[in-house]
């Protein structure tokens, strides 16, 4: 079986700063992980490859630095890592990325074998659209399973995959055909610490590196910012309301019943609303 | 192809990108609306885009239409009358028994093929699973741009969609176009846009396109749908009061301190994403852009700073209280009471201050 994990390198968002003045985000020293969300599907991934034997094979569209992911992937225990490299690919928006990257899996799947499952995760820290995954499906003619919370079974014989996918106000339980795109679900299975074997042989494996022409990309202008439908037009700071927070003073009571009286006093139904509400009356 | 002019600093933004829109594309117009509905339901975020929707197609002076796909039968074409209700000049139908439940190669299908057909300018979709499972696919297929996870939504002076969301980094939004392409497409969370109000109106206009599939042709199967069962489902998004913690609280323990003066308003209880990260509570209680968006009558937060994330999940609220030790903290520059104190120490006098307040007695108090 060839399983074929898109990752993503992202800032680790808990460390972004933007800057106080210019509004911009300073990247500047923020470490890089590994989208979360996409070890989900990775770990997904290594489970069915230990189960019915094969590859993993990881992807990632990014800068060169983008190499640090894909090395902690293989220290994770995916068996091969591809780059996909080039300064055409900047500024890419979901539309561009999908085609950049299914260019890359239709290479992937020449070199190294068609892959019977694709995975992303559910959507990324950064760009957090979920829209990579059904993009990159559609361009590739894949069926896809999004949010699966549970894969059921593979059938790799019969080339069935049974999956839960979670949806509004259940779980849908589908069977579908492979080759398939699934997209996984937060929290739903935990990334192995991974082999001390895995990691001697990560430090030191290559990494394949293409650019967009290695990759088989025959329209350089459907890449990066050029290749985007969409463009950012405008980067700001949100307004403060045009009133001021009311700030309690309770220099002279108790801060809860100067609280209480505040809000009473500026919305006069609250009291009656709450009363309801706090005896279900 | 050609290089798009170099413009002077001044003028970039436009200059540099406004291209004139492709002759082909200048036939698409209106604004639609995908109307979401599954076992016989309508998503309430598909009534709260006809209300986004209908301002957006009178700024533009077009028509408002309602896409509703399903199976057929009464669900279907109550949802279709009902959009008129919510504002709809028009409602397109798509109807066929291989359309039951949701699958996505054949809602695609049938979501494309009346875009083809009738050309809108804009489509909205609410960012629901099944939305954003959709929107991608249909984004894909026709080769144009889709802004996901929208929070307002507006036409720019010369016709174009101007779709904002929050964007990477903790305090920003960005305002994202779809210029040469079309239809312009977005996706809107549940409760991120206000329910317009329902008029009863007399449904004029439907159009019934067919689908052409049959069952042979679509691989995907339903096995099975398994409900949520009713304890597993917080009703967060549509509660009327909310007490939500942040990492001011500082620990699990803390926490339930949120929970204790929740119990006592009868409200739900939420929290900031740290703590989902943390593990100290459950995903489905986080608030913000990448958990619910509520607009509860009252919101309370207690230790959380008040993050663009968060700040869009709760904007809609009517009152919004915070607790904060920093009296710079960015909450206080949305929030519509403040208070800067101990939420360790505030929130247990507050319960019990609640709790006397409101004790059944004091209903007969109001009441008189
Ligand atoms: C792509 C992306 C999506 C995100 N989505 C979400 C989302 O959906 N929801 C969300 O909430 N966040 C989200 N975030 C995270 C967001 O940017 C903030 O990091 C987060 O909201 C901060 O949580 P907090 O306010 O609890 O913590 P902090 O920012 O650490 O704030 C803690 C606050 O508590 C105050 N405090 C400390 N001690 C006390 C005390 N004893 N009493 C009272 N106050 C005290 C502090 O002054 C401070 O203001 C997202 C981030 C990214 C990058
Ligand atoms: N540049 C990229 N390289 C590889 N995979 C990506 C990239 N961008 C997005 N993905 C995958 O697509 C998923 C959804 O991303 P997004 O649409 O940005 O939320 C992610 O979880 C990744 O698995």
């Amino acid at each position: 079986m060839h399983i074929v994990v898109c990752i993503k390198q992202v800032p680790d968002s808990a460390q972004i700063r933007v800057h106080p003045v210019t509004n911009t985000i300073m990247r500047q020293g923020v470490p890089t992980i590994i989208n979360p969300y996409d070890l989900f599907a990775l770990e997904a991934a290594l489970q069915l490859r230990d189960k019915f034997g094969g590859e993993v094979t990881v992807l990632t569209m990014g800068p060169p630095s983008a190499e640090d992911s894909l090395r902690r992937a293989l220290t994770y225990g995916a068996d091969r890592a591809v780059l996909l490299t080039d300064r055409f690919f900047a500024g890419a928006d979901t539309l561009a990325t999908t085609y950049a990257l299914a260019t890359a899996i239709r290479k992937i799947s020449e070199t190294f074998g068609a892959p019977d499952i694709v995975f992303t995760g559910k959507q990324t820290i950064d760009g957090d659209t979920a829209q990579v995954g059904p993009g990159i499906a559609k361009r590739l003619g894949l069926l896809q399973l999004t949010y699966v919370a549970k894969i059921n079974e593979v059938d790799p014989a019969a080339r069935t995959i049974e999956a839960e996918r979670r949806s509004e106000g259940g779980v849908q339980v589908l069977k579908t055909k492979l080759p398939c795109l699934v997209t996984m679900l937060e929290a739903t299975n935990e990334i192995r610490r991974g082999a001390m074997a895995d990691a001697l042989r990560a430090a030191r494996a290559k990494i394949v590196t293409w650019s967009a022409k290695e990759a088989g990309v025959e329209d350089i202008s459907k890449c990066g910012l050029k290749g985007s439908p969409t463009i950012v037009k405008r980067v700001f700071a949100p307004s403060a309301r045009a009133e001021k927070a009311t700030i309690v003073d309770f220099s002279t009571r108790a801060p809860a019943e100067a609280l209480i009286e505040e809000l009473f006093k500026r919305q006069p139904k609250l009291e009656a609303e709450l009363t309801i509400s706090a005896h279900g009356f | 192809m050609s290089e798009p002019t170099k413009a002077p600093p001044a003028a970039a933004g436009r200059a540099a990108t406004k291209k004139e829109l492709p002759e082909h594309f200048k036939a698409y117009k209106h604004v639609w609306v995908f109307i979401e509905q599954e076992r016989g339901q309508v998503h309430p975020v598909s009534w709260e885009l006809m209300g986004a929707g209908r301002k957006l197609a009178d700024k533009l002076k077009v028509d408002l239409a309602a896409v509703v796909i399903g199976p057929p039968g009464e669900a279907v074409q109550h949802a279709a009358t009902e959009s008129f209700c919510y504002g709809a000049d028009l409602a397109y139908i798509v109807a066929d028994d291989v359309l039951t439940d949701y699958r996505n190669e054949a809602y695609t299908k049938a979501l494309t093929d009346v875009v083809n057909t009738y050309k809108p300018e804009i489509l909205l979709l609410g960012a629901t699973t099944l939305g954003r499972d959709l929107a991608g696919s249909v984004a894909t297929t026709l080769l144009t741009g889709l802004t996901a996870d929208c929070t307002e939504l507006d036409v720019d002076a010369d016709g174009s969609l101007a779709a904002t969301r929050p964007t990477f980094g903790g305090s920003l939004l960005c305002t994202i176009y779809t210029l040469n392409y079309r239809p312009q497409m977005a996706t809107v969370r549940p409760r991120v846009m206000p329910m317009p109000d329902r008029v009863e109106k007399p449904a004029i206009r439907i159009i019934e396109h067919k689908l052409g599939l049959v069952e042979e042709d679509i691989v995907t199967k339903v096995l099975s749908f398994i409900p949520d069962r009713d304890s597993a489902k917080s009703n967060l998004a549509y509660a009327d009061v909310v007490v939500a913690g942040g990492l001011g609280l500082g620990s699990p323990e803390n926490f339930q301190l949120v929970k204790g003066l929740a119990a006592v308003l009868g409200a739900e209880f939420g929290c900031s994403r740290p703590l989902v990260q943390k593990g100290w509570v459950t995903s489905d209680r986080q608030i913000g852009q990448t958990g619910k968006t509520i607009r509860p009558k009252l919101y309370i937060a207690a230790g959380i700073s008040g993050a663009i994330q968060h700040r869009v999940g709760v904007e809609g609220a009517d009152l919004i209280v915070a607790i904060n030790t920093d009296k710079n903290a960015p909450i206080f520059d949305f929030a519509h009471v403040g208070i800067v104190t101990d939420a360790i120490r505030l929130l247990p006098a507050l319960t019990e201050a609640f709790r006397a307040r409101l004790s059944p007695h004091s209903r007969d108090r109001i009441a008189s």
